[in-house]
């Protein structure tokens, strides 16, 4: 029955066609509501990175100018930002580090993985017509939109944008531009207020649509991965979330109503003692960052997780191994997230006791990191592999994500972060993390469900030259910053080390390491380049890419391909009844290498003509 | 495909999709007010021996403003309990009485908040210090007229002893070395007081207008969709009693404690 093809083109009963406004700007569905996620969080993605292309750049050629942008950047942002030549300011580097963290987590990954990839998928993989509450995802993404456009707008106004790091500790972020009010911070500071706000609606919405949507015999362990993944991400960013808009609200009062939560007494603030009541508490400020911030990694990783996971059951033609071992790993994974986030903060003085209770918990939360890493590679093991793009990045993702991980642990232990906290090191650790690892994922993701999306295939030949590139050029932009930071490197460097090389009788960072700079540049670059093939393929392929043939290309299992391609309004043409589990591949017996979740147990008769699949 | 839930409960979890989705926004706003009032706890632990002041909010205002939003928050169930019995006139007057109520706490929240922005603390060149409610009217540019008292010494500012007689006190401007509000940069104890405050009142004018909404504007569903307008009146009740219960922790913390 899912050889056939539904016909999309047929307008659903009842449904009269609205406007190009209301389709595709205020729309309720939850399908365009991804896809407005995901073009604008792709278009943050990129952006994010092209900031840090141009803070690569002064890394390796310190005091150069930038060569293209540069003098735009100087003319936009005003010769304090960047010299005519188009040098760029210690300012303007500021500037873009700490924009380029906030832009790549809370406005490009995890509106990807939550907002993109959560909104599209989800219903569709639990037999729900929509989200519970079609509405308030539709404000979600506005408000999400709001946010990105009030970080976006901070760069044009006088002084710039947020220069504290996208941790924002205090004092700095409350002393570090005195002159302009509003500024970049007070700007950084409202514009999280509208992304937590967006965050917390479509949570709440994943969260009640998982509970309460799902199809008839769709019980929690016939749930797909990547719902489950969905559902403790939907928790982890409820619950950890608001403590950083209480923070936010508290570092607003002390911006620009003057009082000092966060403000020490006795703070001397460029020679002139600050007039403040004082009395504040700057630990309290990173307590309350980190205990979103922490979780806030594991929004990042876990629904990255679910979509390999996804993508490697149905291209190994095998259940998932370990199913139930993946469930209750992430369960504990989300629950231990909670209470690791003092790990971030062993230098600050917050004393041993405290650092040692963080550290157990630390080594702790790697074990389920572990047994779901594991498990996702022990899938592999005798899988009759299929080699496709998805795939290759799906694959892709474990070593990735292993070395991210593993590198990981000499940080979580008290002594030797005292050696490695801030230096490049733990630059080159959480981005593997997430670049190589969760944008890999994403990626995955992207080629696995395009054909859902559209009803064409992405092309496969530059799928795969985008893949082998990618992996190459990131490990080459990463892998160097492990060997700079062992070798002292801090990560807060605006000239890249230089002064220190030639600084006298301080032992300087020998040529060599201070070279990787230019190595990680040049790969950055090419790094890019190596997107161009993606970005051409992603929009060429919407109008010209090859039709699929069927609703289920990849010859998948679970409900999110038992839907016309594309996905009319309301997404199935009947309820949805779910016979078991996800993953219910090359089981014995059976004429075809899968069985969907919602076909009935008693096989239709032999000569219903299945076999354009087997 | 219809979105199923909106009305009927599902059978396995006995909810319909809303009630969920406000038991879920509650979580969320209890770890909001949790991390404000352990930034509460850290700071006044933290704080410099003689730096938190105590006394210096009115617990009967406090005491009154309680019992007010207690009594809405009876009032909102009432008038929920009598739309499930299908009486929709009883309804629309609890519920009346339930903004009401709001109406009064915001009223009396403003009072409070206007005292404390033109109570002001003078310190003069001489070294005395002068504490009280600045008189508007006779204030000129050479003189500063409060109404109040004149303190001994810092400790009696951050502690004020009760049943003073207030006195007009007239301070030349040339004489003062330092004059500040009640406002929120005064202190810690006072910034966190306009902050929390400030938030829980921002719910309960949030809460008040869904509340008003569902009586007012939106009440023609009751005649087209009976169980769905019940529905969406306790649902917004459960958020009205959160926000009754957030108070009931901002009036020890802040008037007793």
């Amino acid at each position: 029955m899912e050889t056939q093809q539904h016909d999309s083109s047929r307008a659903p009963e009842g449904h009269h066609d609205p406007g190009f406004w209301t389709r595709h700007i205020f729309s309720t569905d939850h399908k365009v509501i991804g896809m407005q996620y995901a073009v604008t969080a792709l278009f943050f993605l990129l952006f994010g990175f092209f900031l840090m292309l141009m803070m690569r750049w002064q890394l390796a050629y310190p005091g150069h100018p930038i060569p293209l942008v540069g003098k735009a950047l100087s003319r936009i942002l005003g010769a304090d930002m960047a010299t005519k030549e188009g040098v760029m300011s210690p300012d303007l580097y500021n500037s873009f580090g700490a924009m380029h963290g906030t832009i790549m987590v809370f406005l490009a990954v995890v509106p990807l993985l939550a907002g993109a990839f959560g909104n599209f998928v989800m219903p569709l993989q639990i037999g729900a017509p929509d989200m519970a509450f079609p509405r308030l995802n539709m404000m979600s993404y506005q408000v999400y939109f709001l946010g990105g456009v009030t970080m976006f707008a901070s760069f044009f106004i006088p002084g710039g944008a947020a220069k504290s790091g996208w941790t924002s500790y205090s004092p700095l972020a409350s002393v570090n531009d005195m002159v302009h009010h509003p500024n970049g911070q007070t700007f950084w500071l409202i514009g999280m207020i509208f992304l937590i706000t967006s965050s917390l609606l479509g949570s709440i919405n994943t969260i009640s649509t998982i509970i309460q949507l799902r199809a008839k015999g769709l019980t929690w362990m016939r749930l797909p991965f990547f719902v489950w993944a969905q559902f403790v991400t939907g928790f982890l960013l409820l619950l950890a979330f608001p403590p950083l808009e209480a923070a936010g609200c508290l570092q607003l009062m002390d911006n620009v109503f003057g009082t000092s939560f966060f403000l020490p007494t006795g703070l001397v603030v460029s020679g002139q003692p600050l007039h403040v009541a004082g009395g504040g508490s700057p630990l309290l400020w990173q307590h309350l960052f980190w205990f979103l911030a922490h979780p806030e990694v594991y929004v990042l990783i876990l629904p990255a997780m679910g979509m390999v996971a996804e993508v490697i059951a149905n291209n190994t033609r095998k259940p998932l191994w370990g199913y139930k071992s993946l469930v209750y790993g992430s369960l504990s994974l989300g629950f231990m997230s909670f209470i690791v986030w003092a790990h971030h903060m062993y230098l600050t003085g917050m004393g041993i006791r405290i650092a040692t209770f963080f550290q157990t918990t630390t080594m702790m939360i790697s074990i389920p990191s572990v047994v779901i890493l594991t498990a996702l590679l022990m899938s592999l093991w005798g899988g009759s592999i299929r080699l496709n793009t998805p795939m290759l990045f799906a694959v892709g993702f474990l070593p990735m994500f292993g070395i991210g991980g593993l590198s990981g642990l000499p940080l979580g232990f008290n002594a030797s972060d005292i050696q490695l906290h801030d230096s490049y090191y733990v630059i080159g650790h959480f981005h593997y993390v997430v670049a190589p690892g969760t944008i890999f994922a994403i990626f995955a993701g992207l080629y696995y469900w395009y054909p859902k999306a559209t009803g064409r295939m992405m092309n496969e030949y530059w799928g795969k030259v985008h893949f082998g590139l990618s992996m190459l050029f990131i490990n080459l932009v990463f892998m160097p910053m492990f060997i700079q930071g062992l070798a002292g490197m801090s990560r807060r460097l605006y000239d890249g080390g230089a002064t220190y090389a030639q600084a006298a009788g301080v032992t300087g960072l020998s040529p060599f390491i201070l070279g990787l700079n230019k190595v990680i540049s040049l790969a950055a670059l090419a790094l890019a380049l190596a997107q161009i093939p993606f970005i051409i393929n992603f929009f060429w392929s919407i109008k010209h890419g090859r039709k699929v043939t069927s609703d289920n290309p990849w010859d998948a299992t679970t409900l999110e391909w038992q839907t016309p391609t594309p996905p009319p309004h309301g997404n199935f043409d009947k309820p949805m009844e779910v016979f078991r589990g996800p993953y219910e591949y090359s089981v014995p017996g059976k004429s075809r290498d899968f069985t969907p979740q919602n076909e009935p147990e008693q096989p239709e008769p032999a000569a219903h003509g299945n076999s354009a699949h087997s | 495909m219809e979105i199923p839930h909106t009305v009927e409960p599902r059978e396995d979890t006995g909810l319909y999709n809303a009630k969920v989705g406000v038991w879920l926004f509650l979580a969320s706003e209890v770890m909001l007010f949790g991390a404000l009032f352990s930034s509460y706890i850290l700071l006044r632990v933290g704080a410099d021996p003689g730096t938190w002041p105590r006394h210096w909010l009115d617990y009967k205002l406090g005491a009154v403003n309680t019992i007010v939003l207690i009594i809405s928050s009876v009032t909102n169930v009432i008038a929920w309990a009598n739309l499930k019995m299908g009486s929709f006139r009883k309804y629309r007057n609890y519920q009346a009485l339930t903004i009401l109520c709001a109406l009064v706490f915001l009223g009396i929240k403003s009072g409070e908040y206007y005292g404390k922005f033109h109570h002001y603390t003078i310190r003069l060149t001489d070294g005395r210090i002068a504490d009280g409610h600045l008189q508007k009217n006779e204030t000129t540019k050479d003189k500063v007229v409060i109404e109040g008292w004149w303190r001994e010494g810092e400790a009696a500012v951050m502690d004020p002893p009760a049943n003073v007689e207030e006195k007009k006190i007239e301070i030349e401007r040339g004489k003062i070395a330092d004059m500040r509000n009640y406002g929120p940069s005064r202190n810690n104890f006072a910034g966190l007081y306009f902050t929390m405050t400030g938030l829980h009142v921002l719910h309960v004018i949030g809460g008040i207008l869904v509340i008003f909404a569902i009586w007012g504007p939106l009440n023609g569903m009751w005649k087209s969709d009976p169980r769905r307008y019940t529905n969406r009146v306790e649902v917004a009740g459960l958020f009205w009693s959160f926000v009754d219960l957030v108070w009931l922790f901002i009036f020890p913390t802040f008037y007793l404690l």
